[in-house]
């Protein structure tokens, strides 16, 4: 798959990195998991979000701090784009937000 | 109640020693000998008697200087903080209806459209001899502020107010009163009742006044019994003048009081006895909390006395002589139920032999269907002990409808940067997951440096 590149500004530490899309989200539901106590399971792209370990909760704060992150929303924006259902529709769907 | 009643002037002269009594404020000081012979209004008291009249000055001390004058003598006073947006006011002079004013010359000028006379209040006394005998009963009329922006009107007596106040102080050192609020808001009229009526002097804040500054003034006056809410003595705390007041008496009211705010007081002013109060402008003063523990204890709930309280869906109602008569105006409402319990709109929770309270039944945030009360997260944030203020507050959110974030004002010696404020953050956030559901934990924490209080004393809380 693509990795598309993107320029991030990482506002609560001030510094900024080049990371990917993918990368942040994959970074966001591991930080989450272990927020929350969770048990991830391993993260490929075919993965059913809702047999990813994370319930709806962890997902409203991983969109939330997405939006912090990286300044968009998908799910309030594109309405008629259809939900995400596996890990890789989910990170498309932020990518082709951008 | 017609016949024998006694005016507020009358009462405040039977307490006593009013040669050494005073009413300060930021910029004028009277003793209440003074006020025996003289007249705020130029003397034209009489010209008031058995009217409804608005008093609006910028100041509170011509304003309380008003009101000493004109209890038993006006129909009405209708008190005007400071900050009520002046488009409102033909509102309020429609719903009393308002048939005089009185006011500072620069608040309301002398062309302010009113049917009936404008007299002008002043911080100077002029000397005049008013007609104090055979004194009528004065409806005292409040402005509490409305959901909708609108004021609400809110009629009390002058028994109804000062139900809650015990008799005079004749021992000891005599009691310098002091409040943060505006004394035309229910809490700091209490203040103001309780030192004419119990033989005090008073102290006034004053809206133009930094907190530092105003604690330094009430210092100089020896201040001994000083009141607010819990976030203005958050801001107390925070000022470098917190140490020039040695009060013998520390009271809150208003929000409510979390366990940090009561421990740093009582830490910092270790001679005063520190105080919770429970009170609002509909439902009056209901008790005090005397034991140093947030919360009351669960025996309150049910006894028969001066004040009846009940739980009914999860909120407090309070039933007695010291609640308000009505609200004034169409389209007002109900104060009070078929029983004549006020609904405070109070949530309150029963942990082991204690009530807790919750929050507002307005302010709740919903996570996804299940409730939060914003209050209940602060108190366990404030816990932290380098938080000195929260906020909880919704977040919009695409799949659960909202989460709950917080905004953190830590202490002013810990202004945490860049890895201190991960520490701190991930610090805070471990309390709330130990003391609170999920849902209730914030998904995020911002440090600020500040947050809004309003002229209420309470915090500012945007409408979710």
């Amino acid at each position: 798959m693509e990795m598309k590149l993107t320029r991030l500004s990482l506002a609560d530490t001030g510094e900024t990195a080049q990371m990917s899309v993918r990368a942040v989200v994959v970074a966001q539901l591991n930080q989450i998991a272990q927020e929350q106590d969770k048990r991830l399971a391993p993260l490929v792209d075919d993965l059913a979000l809702l047999d990813s370990g994370l319930d709806s909760l962890c997902f409203a704060i991983i969109v939330a701090r997405l939006e912090d992150q990286l300044g968009i929303d998908p799910f309030s924006s594109a309405e008629d784009a259809g939900f995400p259902v596996t890990l890789g529709e989910f990170i498309r769907f932020y990518e082709n937000a951008r | 109640m017609h016949g024998d009643s006694i005016s507020l002037w009358n009462a405040t002269i039977a307490a006593g020693n009013l040669a050494r009594r005073f009413l300060a404020g930021d910029s004028a000081a009277v003793t209440l000998s003074d006020l025996a012979e003289g007249s705020c209004l130029g003397g034209r008291a009489e010209e008031l008697r058995g009217r409804s009249v608005l008093i609006a000055a910028t100041d509170q001390f011509p304003a309380a200087l008003a009101l000493l004058e004109l209890d038993g003598i006006a129909r009405r006073v209708v008190l005007c903080p400071a900050d009520l947006p002046l488009d409102h006011l033909p509102f309020v002079i429609a719903s009393v209806p308002v048939d005089a004013i009185v006011s500072d010359g620069t608040t309301l000028g002398a062309d302010f459209p009113c049917v009936g006379p404008y007299v002008t209040c002043s911080p100077k006394i002029a000397p005049a001899s008013i007609d104090r005998n055979a004194p009528s009963s004065t409806e005292w009329i409040l402005l509490t502020s409305g959901t909708t922006g609108r004021p609400k009107l809110v009629a009390h007596t002058l028994s109804s107010l000062a139900g809650a106040i015990e008799g005079g102080d004749s021992s000891g050192a005599p009691r310098v009163w002091s409040t943060f609020y505006d004394i035309r808001r229910y809490g700091g009229l209490q203040i103001f009742l309780r030192a004419m009526l119990t033989g005090g002097s008073l102290v006034l804040s004053s809206a133009r006044e930094s907190t530092a500054d105003f604690l330094t003034r009430a210092g100089a006056h020896r201040v001994s019994h000083i009141s607010g809410t819990p976030s203005h003595w958050r801001r107390a705390l925070m000022s470098p003048a917190a140490d020039s007041i040695q009060p013998r008496y520390v009271r809150l009211s208003g929000e409510i009081a979390d366990q940090a705010i009561l421990d740093n007081l009582q830490s910092f002013y270790p001679q005063a006895k520190v105080s919770h109060a429970f009170a609002s402008t509909e439902a009056g003063v209901a008790f005090d909390v005397n034991d140093g523990l947030a919360g009351f204890p669960s025996s309150l709930i049910g006894q028969v006395g001066a004040v009846e309280m009940q739980v009914k869906d999860g909120s407090l109602r309070i039933r007695s002589s010291r609640t308000a008569t009505d609200y004034l105006g169409c389209q007002a409402g109900l104060l009070k139920d078929t029983q004549g319990f006020v609904d405070t709109g109070d949530m309150l929770e029963l942990c082991g032999d204690r009530y807790y309270f919750a929050g507002r039944r307005d302010g709740v945030i919903n996570v996804g269907g299940q409730k939060v009360h914003p209050e209940e997260v602060e108190a366990v944030i404030n816990r932290h002990p380098h938080v000195l203020m929260s906020l909880v507050r919704p977040r919009k959110n695409p799949l659960m409808g909202a989460l709950v974030v917080a905004d953190v004002v830590l202490a002013k010696d810990c202004a945490a940067t860049g890895n201190e404020t991960r520490g701190m953050e991930h610090e805070i956030l471990q309390l709330c997951r130990l003391a609170l559901p999920r849902y209730k934990v914030p998904a995020a924490v911002k440090f600020v440096s500040d947050l809004a209080v309003a002229a209420s004393g309470k915090i500012v809380r945007g409408h979710a």
